[in-house]
């Protein structure tokens, strides 16, 4: 019996996204979860696709890695490096969004910066990621992105029903 | 009733953004990006309002708050009617939709990624319980 909360999303200023979540589970096995490459596997793709990679080099300036493949058949990967942990509590780390081969290229000093952080109340605990954009463009792009994936969902449930129906 | 669909107060509150697609104020996402836009739309999310009270609560001069009306009211997202010598403003809350919308397809994304998160911790407690029980 999961009694979780469902996250709520906030954009407290132009370059900023907040996205805060209350899970039914203490703190260390929240951040198990969200750290444990073997577990993130089988969340990180949401309902939009396999994770076909997970990699976690969980200290300060080591990398994360992680790729799944859509729905669509595209793949789509992020990196970056973390920056600050404080196990069980907070981690602060940068997220690059890999465009292909060559993204390496990418100016890594201008990525988006994520600040999670997790606290636990009563063995409930709550989830608060913050990610600091370079740019108000940045931040909508990410937030678009979203929204395109919510926009895909429906166009999938759509073809359900008319598979259904046919 | 000035407040239609599912908006609460809390949404303009937590919805206001810049979204610079485009130099005009074209719609309700340009609109917003003015703060003191948004504080408009925050004192008539309690209910309408004339002119002059807008004036009184936001400490701005009246041409100013008139010049913000101008553009809410152009976009859509602030109506207004005459009551004898008085302008009385008040929220449409539906032209707010695309903005809130356009917010809930990202938080849909991440809500499905954590309920699957919320299976992995299901699994992990049980491991936890379970262990302990060994002891």
């Amino acid at each position: 019996m999961t009694s979780s909360g469902t996250a709520v999303v906030t954009l407290p200023t132009q370059t900023q996204i907040v996205i805060t979540r209350d899970f039914d589970a203490p703190r260390h096995l929240v951040w198990k979860a969200y750290t444990t490459p073997e577990l993130i596997q089988r969340w990180w793709s949401g309902e939009r696709g396999e994770v076909t990679k997970a990699e976690v080099d969980l200290r300060i300036g080591g990398t994360w890695r992680y790729m799944m493949v859509a729905n669509g058949g595209f793949e789509v990967g992020f990196h970056g490096e973390f920056r600050e942990i404080v196990p069980n509590e907070r981690l602060v780390t940068t997220e690059v969004y890999d465009t292909g081969p060559g993204s390496e290229s990418v100016d890594e000093s201008m990525a988006p910066l994520i600040t999670t952080t997790f606290t636990e109340v009563d063995g409930r605990t709550t989830m608060t990621q913050v990610t600091d954009c370079p740019s108000a463009e940045v931040r909508d792009m990410i937030v678009e992105s979203g929204m395109e994936a919510g926009m895909q969902e429906s166009m999938d449930a759509l073809e359900r029903v008319a598979i259904t129906l046919a | 009733m000035a407040w239609t669909g599912a908006l609460t107060y809390a949404d303009i509150d937590i919805y206001c953004f810049t979204m610079p697609r485009a130099a005009t104020t074209t719609d309700a996402f340009n609109a917003v990006a003015e703060p003191r836009r948004r504080a408009i739309l925050e004192v008539l999310a309690d209910g309408e309002r004339p002119v002059n009270d807008l004036v009184a609560r936001l400490g701005l001069p009246q041409p100013l708050v008139s010049k913000h009306l101008r553009v809410l009211r152009e976009v859509g997202l602030v109506d207004v009617r005459g009551a004898g010598r008085q302008r009385i403003y008040r929220l449409e809350g539906r032209s707010l939709e695309p903005i809130h919308d356009w917010v809930k397809g990202f938080e849909r994304t991440w809500e499905q990624r954590f309920q699957l998160m919320d299976e992995v911790l299901e699994e992990l407690k049980e491991q936890e319980e379970g262990e302990s029980d060994d002891e």
